[in-house]
């Protein structure tokens, strides 16, 4: 696998991560939308759009999207795909503690296998 | 047949339009880039490969097929569980890999298959979470 691959995949997955991360944290802060009446609509995306949080998170989300464009120009759709999962150990680590989830042990078996898995199909593709 | 019934196979319905939306857009987005050739890292390389993907119309379709996937996602999150529409996420990468083979002539070998085998049961255990572990009050702005 080349190093430029590996590279733009930890630039994709940082930014995806983080993207959806400080979404997810802008969110929160945002709250649900009182009821599905239009102006209870308009307020929560006026809420939205005066959260600093969402354009941090959007500027991310654009990077990562980019970034997995010229990673699919790189290399086969079957290294690629399988790869970004690797957004699930990043995200677990993001939520455990930037967003202080409680994260189960089941969960971080999962990750171990992601991790494993991940390690598997870059070292077998990505030239 | 009874809501329970109904509900359960609109969301099957809906999960597997996810899945097709998903794996059709990503196929797309790929076949795109394969016709735009390898993006050089440099502005003057950003820049062409940012004005032809604009210009390609498999890259448009993917993204809509992929703004498609995140209509059924969606929808199928509000008339199910998370952890009933999750699973398909983690079938996915197999699905996908399947289709690189069959669509885009890819060649996989068995150890690659091994590792999306992996990342398919990892993605599947990392799912089995609560949907909400933290306290929204306490949150600082």
């Amino acid at each position: 696998m080349s190093h430029r691959v590996l590279l733009m995949l930890i630039f994709f997955v940082l930014c995806n991560t983080g993207g959806e991360i400080a979404m997810s944290y802008g969110m929160k802060q945002v709250g649900e939308p009182q009821g599905f009446r239009p102006m209870a609509l308009l307020r929560f995306v006026w809420a939205a759009a005066r959260n600093r949080w969402l354009w941090v998170a959007i500027p991310l989300l654009a990077a990562s999207f980019y970034s997995l464009l010229i990673l699919f120009s790189w290399a086969p759709v079957s290294v690629v795909i399988p790869a970004s999962a690797s957004n699930y150990i990043v995200g677990t680590f993001g939520a455990k503690y930037l967003l202080k989830e409680d994260v189960s042990f089941k969960r971080w078996m999962g990750v171990a296998l992601v991790i494993t898995g991940v390690a598997i199909v870059l070292r077998t593709g990505g030239h | 047949m009874s809501h329970e019934h109904r509900l359960r196979f609109k969301t099957l319905v809906m999960v597997l339009l996810m899945m097709v939306c998903a794996n059709t857009g990503d196929l797309m987005l790929a076949r795109g880039m394969k016709q735009i050739g390898k993006v050089v890292i440099s502005v003057p390389g950003l820049q062409h490969a940012l004005w032809m993907t604009i210009q390609n119309a498999s890259i448009w379709i993917g993204i809509l097929f992929l703004i498609g996937f995140t209509l059924c996602y969606m929808t199928a999150v509000s008339w199910a569980d998370y952890s009933f529409v999750m699973p398909a996420g983690a079938i996915g990468y197999a699905i996908q890999t399947m289709l690189a083979i069959v669509v885009l002539h890819e060649v996989v070998s068995p150890k690659r298959w091994i590792g999306v085998t992996l990342i398919c049961v990892g993605v599947l255990l990392v799912g089995q979470t609560k949907p909400n572990t933290t306290n929204v009050a306490v949150l600082p702005s």
